[in-house]
C-alpha cells in the first residue's frame, strides 16, 4: 500500500497567545486533488508551511510520502513541485531557458528532459520566444511544465487558473487530471471557489480550523442549515431589500437579473414568493437551486451572524 | 435621456496588438454590468478609454452624455474610477488619502470633511482612519479605493478587477456596498475574470481578444445550455469511457472534480441522463447517478469559444 502523498496529524501552531492553526488533520492520497480554501489570516499559509516542513508545528506532525517532514531529507522535498499563477518565470529568458533554470534548481541533469517537457506541454513552437511575450494561457502551461520538470509526485498549486480564459482553464485541469490518473497528488490553494470546484475534495479553513473537508457535491448537500433559492421579482433591488429584512432569510444577494437567497431550516418552498407577491412585486418566482461552494463557505464562516 | 455610460465602436491598438476592437456598450443609472474576460482580453483598455485616461483610435465614449475625449474635465466630474492598482499613498493614513483625493477633486472647505466622514462610514473604515494605507489588508485597501473614488458623489463608477487577491468574505462585504450604490442610482461597470462575480451583474459582456463575444443577462446567456448540462457522479472516468460508449447525444464530457460533466445535444438532456443511468446499471455500475444541472457561465463561454472539444477517454 502506498503511503499518502501528504498527511497532517493534529497540526497546531501557536505564535505567543495566538493560535494560527488548531488541530488540523487531513490526508492527500496518490492521484488525489485536494482544494484548500480560506480567507486571509485563516491559517491556510501557516498550514502549508508546516506540511512542507518549512515551519515547525507547536503540536502535531506532518508526513510527506510516509516520512515525518521534520526529519525528512532533501530527497523527499525533491518529490514536491510548486506552481503559482503569479508564476516565477523569468520574462527575459526564453521558454527553453526558463525550463533549463528549473531543471538546474531541482537538480535535474538529464538534458533530454527539457525536450520531453516542451513536447508534453505543446511548447515546442515557442521554445525560443521570451517568456514575457507569451499570452497568459501559455505562461501558465510553462509554469506547470517547470514545476513538473523533476517528475514530482506531489504538486502544490497556488491559484493556478485565476485570470485565464475558460478554454485554457479547462485544458489546464485536463492536464492535472491526467497527472492524477498517473498517481500524482495535487494540493490546490485558492481564494476562488469556482477554482475549488475542480478539486476532488475541498477543505475549508476558517479562523485556524479545518471546518469541512469533502467532495464539492457533498459539501453543497450537507453544510447549509437551510436551502438555496433563485428569486425572480421586479423591481429587483427593492425585492432584495425586502429579502434582507425577512427573518426566514439567512443571506440574500444579487444573482444578475434576479436574486439568490439562503433560507433558514424549515422555511417553506414558496414562502418568499407569497410574501413578495403580497407586497406588490411583479413577476415573482421562487425556484430551488443547488447551493454554490461560496454559499457553503459563507455559511461556515458565520458571515450571516456578523451582518 | 442619455445613458450613464456609453461606448460606440471604441477601439485602441498598442503597436501591432489590437487591444480593443469596436466595443459597443451602454449602462443605465442603477444598473451594474460586468465586462468579463481573461487577462489580456481588453478589459483594462476598455476601462481606461472610458475613464479618458488614454485616447481611442476610433469610436467614442460618453459618461452622463458627455464625450470623454472632447470634454474630459466635465466628463470626469461624473466619474469614480478604481483602477486595478489604485493610486493610494501608502505612507499617508486612510484619512489623509481621502483628504488628498478630495482636494484633487476640488472639494473645498467643510464639504470634503463631511463627505469623507460619510464615505468612511459607508465603507466601514472609521476605526482605521489613522492607519497608514500600506498597513491595510487587501480588502480594506479595496474599500478605501472605493471611498476615494466616491468622494465627489459620481453617477458613474468604473471598477477594474476590484476583487483581485481579496478573500471571499471581504468580497461579500464589497458586493453589499455596490448594491447600496445601485439603489442610489449609480451606474456601475465592473471588469472581472471571474464567472461567479460576473453572474451577479444585471448584464454580462464577454470580452475575448478585444471583441465582445456575446452580451446579455446571465439568464439569457445560460439559455442555450438550459437542460443540457449533466452531472454524473459515482463513475470513474476511465470506466465511463467504456460502458457509456453506446450512449448517443453527448457533445462533450469532461472531468469536473469528483464528477463528470457532460453537455448533451439540444433537447436531449433528459434522455441522455436516463440512458447513462441505464447503461451504468447494465454494466453493473450501481453507484452511478446522472442528473441535469444548471449551466454555469463557464459552461456557456467554453461552448461559445472556438475550441478543440475533448472527450473523456478519447
Amino acid at each position: 500500500m502506498n503511503p499518502p502523498a501528504l498527511a497532517a496529524h493534529g497540526l497546531t501552531k501557536r505564535f505567543g497567545d495566538f493560535t494560527a492553526v488548531e488541530n488540523v488533520s487531513f490526508t492527500l492520497g496518490p492521484g488525489e486533488i485536494l482544494g484548500y480554501v480560506g480567507p486571509n489570516g485563516s491559517g491556510k499559509t501557516t498550514t502549508m508551511r508546516m506540511v512542507l516542513g518549512l515551519l515547525r508545528p507547536t503540536v502535531g506532525r506532518a508526513e510527506l510520502f510516509g516520512q515525518d517532514v521534520a526529519h525528512a531529507g532533501d530527497a523527499i522535498r525533491q518529490q514536491v513541485g510548486y506552481m503559482s499563477q503569479r508564476a516565477a518565470l523569468y520574462d527575459e529568458l526564453t521558454v527553453r531557458e526558463n525550463l533549463s533554470f528549473y531543471a538546474m534548481a531541482y537538480g535535474v541533469r538529464d538534458s533530454a528532459r527539457i525536450g520531453e517537457v516542451l513536447r508534453q506541454f505543446d511548447l515546442q513552437a515557442v521554445a525560443d520566444a521570451a517568456a514575457g511575450a507569451l499570452p497568459i494561457g501559455w505562461r501558465q502551461r510553462l509554469a506547470l511544465a517547470g514545476a513538473l520538470i523533476h517528475r514530482p509526485r506531489l504538486l502544490i498549486l497556488d491559484e493556478p487558473t485565476s485570470g485565464v480564459d475558460p478554454v485554457s482553464r479547462r485544458s489546464f485541469w485536463d492536464r492535472i487530471y491526467a497527472l492524477a490518473a498517473q498517481g500524482v497528488a495535487a494540493l490546490v490553494t485558492t481564494h476562488y471557489l469556482e477554482e475549488a470546484e475542480y478539486c476532488h475534495r475541498v477543505g475549508i479553513m476558517i479562523r485556524g480550523s479545518l471546518l469541512a473537508l469533502d467532495e464539492p457535491a457533498r459539501l453543497k448537500r450537507s453544510t447549509l442549515p437551510g436551502a438555496a433559492w433563485d428569486i425572480f421579482a421586479e423591481p429587483v433591488l427593492e425585492a432584495l431589500q425586502e429579502l434582507e429584512s425577512d427573518p426566514s432569510v439567512v443571506r440574500a444577494g444579487l444573482a444578475g437579473d434576479h436574486l439568490r437567497a439562503i433560507t433558514r431550516a424549515g422555511a417553506g418552498t414558496d414562502e418568499l414568493q407569497a410574501r413578495l407577491t403580497a407586497r406588490g412585486f411583479r413577476d415573482v418566482r421562487q425556484e430551488p437551486v443547488e447551493p454554490s461552494l461560496e454559499d457553503v463557505f459563507l455559511a461556515l464562516a458565520g458571515e450571516e451572524t456578523s451582518g | 435621456m442619455s445613458r450613464a455610460i456609453e461606448a460606440i465602436g471604441l477601439s485602441r491598438a498598442f503597436g501591432p496588438t489590437q487591444a480593443l476592437a469596436g466595443l459597443d456598450l451602454a449602462v443605465d443609472a442603477g444598473e451594474m454590468v460586468a465586462l468579463l474576460g481573461p487577462d489580456g482580453a481588453g478589459k483594462t483598455t476598455a476601462m481606461r478609454l472610458l475613464a479618458g485616461v488614454i485616447r481611442a483610435d476610433s469610436g467614442s465614449a460618453r459618461l452622463a452624455g458627455i464625450d470623454v475625449a472632447r470634454e474630459a474635465e466635465s466628463a470626469r466630474a461624473h466619474l469614480g474610477y478604481v483602477p486595478q492598482r489604485f493610486g493610494l499613498y501608502g505612507e499617508l493614513t486612510v484619512w489623509e488619502n481621502l483628504r488628498f483625493l478630495a482636494e484633487v477633486r476640488g472639494l473645498a472647505g467643510r464639504a470634503w470633511r463631511d463627505r469623507a466622514e460619510a464615505m468612511l462610514s459607508f465603507v466601514g473604515l472609521e476605526a482605521f482612519r489613522d492607519r497608514r494605507a500600506r498597513a491595510l489588508s487587501g480588502g480594506m485597501k479595496q474599500k478605501l479605493g472605493l471611498a476615494a473614488a466616491l468622494i465627489h458623489e459620481p453617477q458613474v463608477l468604473l471598477l477594474d478587477e476590484p476583487t483581485g487577491g481579496v478573500d471571499p468574505l471581504a468580497r461579500q462585504g464589497f458586493w453589499r456596498l455596490l448594491v447600496r450604490l445601485l439603489r442610489q442610482g449609480v451606474a456601475i461597470l465592473i471588469s472581472t475574470p471571474y464567472m461567479d462575480e460576473a453572474a451577479r451583474c444585471g448584464r454580462v459582456g464577454f470580452l475575448h481578444q478585444g471583441r465582445m463575444l456575446v452580451e446579455g443577462t446571465p439568464t439569457e446567456l445560460r439559455r442555450p445550455l438550459q437542460g443540457r448540462m449533466i452531472e454524473v457522479t459515482g463513475a470513474s472516468p476511465e470506466r465511463f469511457a467504456t460502458w457509456a460508449v453506446g450512449v448517443g447525444g453527448i457533445e462533450e464530457s469532461q472531468i469536473f472534480g469528483a464528477a463528470l460533466r457532460l453537455r448533451a445535444a439540444s433537447g436531449l438532456g433528459e434522455a441522455v441522463a436516463s440512458d447513462i443511468e441505464d447503461a451504468a446499471r447494465q454494466a453493473g455500475e450501481i453507484d452511478v447517478h446522472a442528473r441535469l444541472v444548471a449551466p454555469s457561465l463557464e459552461d456557456v463561454f467554453r461552448f461559445l469559444l472556438p475550441t478543440a472539444s475533448h472527450v473523456v477517454g478519447a
